[in-house]
């Protein structure tokens, strides 16, 4: 199988490692070979946080090569707008949980704010298929992550992962009342 | 749920997936390793959470972080010279800190073993620089071996720790920033069950033990004769061959740009033979020479500085060797992480009918990083936001490491220059130095304080300077995820000691010290205004807790409860005084020009308040989100 290269991006804060070591360990739980590599730095305090998932036998480095990104998932719409920009190939796939986290330069006037029609025109002219996301009766923002886990697992944005791969993933990670908010917003993709 | 506790301890054969900084810890377990040290510091910590994942009472072996890397490294020398296998690691320049011992340790007679874990930071993802202890292993007769991937981590750490107590010598286990972070499944072995005593077996006889003047020679002798030892040593793979054809074209490297060549190598147009290095320091000179003598042309892929290059040319020149060599060609090759990207376009450079050029194929908006900020509450934010509006503009501002470190972005510019941890004192110290004129202003940390802040503190002491010492107080070492320190009441095994950092300043004969919470923000700009127009010393500790800490602890113990700040859009006048000058990321505009708050962000800390002149910051009682 050809790889299969995943690259999340989001603002410190938002949840990125719990979503991508929850991708990591459903593609392993699918039976694929996987690796992946966090970006922390100084991330935690409020700056861009990249997680870069790798599937596949011929994919060596934890690193995506240039331009070879098939599925990027963004917790923010400024974040996702900066994927798009910088890393995106023609052709992928882009999900993007509606939040809006500021950066200072665009809270401070000097540049303009990124909506959800900059993003998709953005995204046609380059040939990047766009799927919104947002759940608007979510009490907990700190839960947006499943919410886009649900779109890319009730879409099979990627491919041989389905449900109980997630769900199994999720078991590894969390326990108690936490697991089951968490699976709840995960299994309502099935209905 | 897997606890990370119970997977390191699990005593069968299994795989599991773990991160690189995880994999060292099951090798530590499983080669028996009985002491391990440590200072925090990025991409290393999570070493050190992999531990302590592990409560105390089941710990195999036991764990501290020492008040910085040379106390680290002493602490594990002493151990080792006690019989036991003894581990340290930190980060890229925690090693210059650590150097004055470190560089020792090749002479002594590490009777249990000692295995040192570096954390390089190529890319400077989390660091001032981006030095290749390459150098300072050399320097320090150190051998030095480089994973690229986390099962070499772990396999790796286990053959050094063996080898180290086998031949009673240090050995270093280099990784780097995206091996530490780097996750796949691992396949893990059982280990024998130690009793959790430490061994006293210490001996002078053993040694010696001290080097001094003439007693150098023979130590010296030994530490070479080591290395030359482990050499030809057949216990431990120094290097591989890595080959799908024979090609008359070979390239030399060794970790992680290795996996990045192996990216390259798929849509290479010929087939290239790849010579891995396990072993950098001392280079296996018999693979090398092998390799070389077998190709025409010989890349040699480097990342960060030419030690290897170097090494092989001068081989390769004293045996005659007509192979052609490559290595760096321009200044670019120095700098940077070695990442797939990065690796097609050397190799494109050197072989450009091999390997093609990269190529984006979109047009893009060239966009600007988001810049780290201070957490919603953050007190540092506070105190930066009084002091700025304290200080005359032509004031001199040192920072130093740690969170506060971010302090120097906008909007609020307070420190100009940071050189290493706890720096700050001993340069305010020459820059105010005959200065009558410019106020200097210095930060520091409280964990950085007894890091290596005490020394500066003490000469402005002595030598009679005058400058002004913020103590940016927040209880923890925030910036590499809340490690206790000297002055915090617990250590890696609960509850310690409290050493106060006002104690230690009274102690020095420091006449001015003032303490207040950073929120206190009105009375903290009168405590500032004054103190630089002071002689002398002057220290304000500038307190509040980590509200990232203070925030997780509570959500930890079931208290969910926040009620968000709201903008009273009738008192506002749109000043933005809240978004351009204190500057708290819960501040958003909307595109008609409007302040609103983001209650993602909001921790409901009212630290903004006091700053709208027009009163428009309110909690809305009784309307918790």
């Amino acid at each position: 199988m050809n790889n299969f290269n995943i690259y999340l991006i989001g603002v410190g804060g938002q949840g990125i490692g719990l979503l991508a070591e929850t991708i990591l360990r459903a593609i392993d739980y699918a039976g694929f070979p996987v690796k992946s590599v966090d970006t922390h730095g100084l991330a935690q305090r409020g700056g861009t946080v990249v997680s870069q998932i790798r599937m596949g036998e011929n994919a060596f480095s934890p690193l995506i090569p240039a331009f070879d990104t098939d599925l990027i998932l963004s917790l923010e719409i400024h974040e996702a707008y900066r994927a798009l920009m910088s890393i995106s190939k023609p052709g992928s796939t882009l999900v993007c949980y509606e939040a809006s986290w500021q950066p200072l330069s665009v809270r401070s006037g000097k540049e303009k704010r990124i909506d959800k029609e900059n993003l998709l025109m953005a995204a046609e002219k380059m040939k990047i298929k766009v799927l919104m996301v947002k759940d608007p009766k979510l009490g907990d923002s700190r839960m947006q992550n499943m919410v886009l886990l649900k779109k890319v697992a009730g879409e099979h944005l990627i491919p041989g992962v389905n449900q109980d791969h997630y769900i199994q993933a999720l078991e590894d990670l969390m326990k108690g009342s936490a697991l089951e908010a968490n699976k709840k917003i995960l299994l309502e993709a099935a209905n | 749920m897997k606890l990370l506790g119970e997977i390191l301890l699990r005593n069968e054969s299994f795989s599991e997936i773990v991160m690189g900084d995880t994999a060292v810890v099951r090798a530590m377990i499983e080669a028996g390793v009985k002491i391990v040290s440590s200072y925090p510091g990025s991409p290393t910590p999570e070493i050190a959470q992999a531990i302590q994942s592990i409560p105390v009472e089941k710990r195999p072996f036991y764990f501290e972080f020492s008040t910085n890397e040379k106390v680290a490294t002493e602490v594990a020398y002493g151990a080792s010279i006690q019989g036991n296998l003894s581990a340290v690691f930190f980060k890229s320049v925690g090693m210059n800190v650590a150097l004055d011992s470190l560089v020792q340790l090749s002479m002594m007679e590490l009777i249990g073993g000692m295995v040192i874990i570096l954390g390089d930071d190529p890319g400077a993802n989390s660091s001032q620089n981006e030095q290749d202890n390459r150098h300072l292993c050399r320097l320090s007769y150190l051998p030095v071996y480089e994973p690229a991937t986390v099962e070499e981590v772990y396999t790796m750490f286990k053959e050094a720790a063996s080898l180290s107590a086998e031949l009673k010598m240090p050995i270093a286990l280099r990784l780097t920033t995206h091996v530490c972070h780097a996750k796949e499944k691992v396949h893990f072995h059982p280990f024998d069950t130690q009793s959790g005593n430490l061994l006293q077996e210490f001996d002078p006889n053993h040694g010696p033990y001290i080097p001094i003047t003439s007693e150098v020679f023979p130590l010296k002798r030994k530490a070479l004769e080591k290395l030359h030892a482990l050499q030809t040593h057949p216990s431990i793979l120094s290097a591989k061959v890595v080959s799908s054809a024979p090609s008359k074209k070979g390239v030399i490297c060794s970790g992680l740009p290795y996996l990045s060549l192996k990216e390259c190598m798929q849509n290479a147009k010929e087939p290239i033979d790849i010579l891995k290095l396990h072993r950098v320091y001392p280079l296996p000179e018999k693979e090398i020479i092998d390799f070389l003598t077998h190709h025409e042309e010989v890349k040699i892929l480097e990342e960060l500085d030419d030690s290897i290059e170097k090494s092989i040319l001068a081989l390769a020149y004293s045996r005659d060797i007509k192979c052609k060599i490559t290595g760096k060609n321009s200044m670019e090759d120095w700098i940077g992480e070695y990442t797939p990207e990065k690796v097609q376009s050397l190799m494109h450079q050197t072989w450009p009918a091999c390997f093609d050029k990269v190529k984006d194929p979109l047009e893009r908006e060239n966009i600007k990083p988001r810049p780290p900020q201070m957490c919603p509450g953050c007190g540092h934010r506070s105190a930066f936001y009084a002091i700025k509006k304290a200080l005359p503009p032509d004031t001199i501002t040192v920072a130093d490491i740690g969170c506060h470190s971010l302090g120097f972005l906008s909007p609020y510019q307070m420190g100009q220059m940071l050189l290493s941890m706890g720096h700050c004192t001993g340069t305010a110290s020459g820059l105010s130095t005959g200065n009558d004129g410019r106020p200097v202003l210095a930060f520091i940390g409280d964990s950085t304080f007894f890091h290596a802040g005490l020394p500066g503190i003490i000469n402005a002491v002595y030598n009679q300077h005058c400058l002004t010492l913020v103590v940016m107080e927040n209880g923890t070492t925030a910036m590499t995820g809340h490690q206790g320190h000297p002055a915090s009441g617990e250590n890696t095994r609960g509850n310690a000691p409290k050493i106060p950092v006002r104690k230690v300043l009274e102690s020095f004969g420091i006449e001015s010290i003032q303490e207040i919470d950073t929120y206190r923000q009105q009375e903290l700009q009168e405590m500032v205004k004054k103190a630089i127009h002071e002689p002398g010393l002057k220290v304000i500790i500038a307190k509040h807790p980590c509200m990232l800490k203070f925030m997780r602890n509570k959500r930890r113990k079931g208290d969910v409860m926040i009620q968000p700040v709201e903008v009273d859009q009738d008192t506002c006048h749109q000043i933005y005084e809240c978004i351009e000058d204190f500057a708290c990321p819960t501040f958003q505009r909307t595109d008609d020009g409007k302040v609103v708050t983001q209650h993602d962000l909001c921790i409901g800390d009212q630290s903004c308040i006091s700053t709208c002149p027009t009163k428009a910051l309110k909690v809305k009682k009784g309307d918790p989100s």
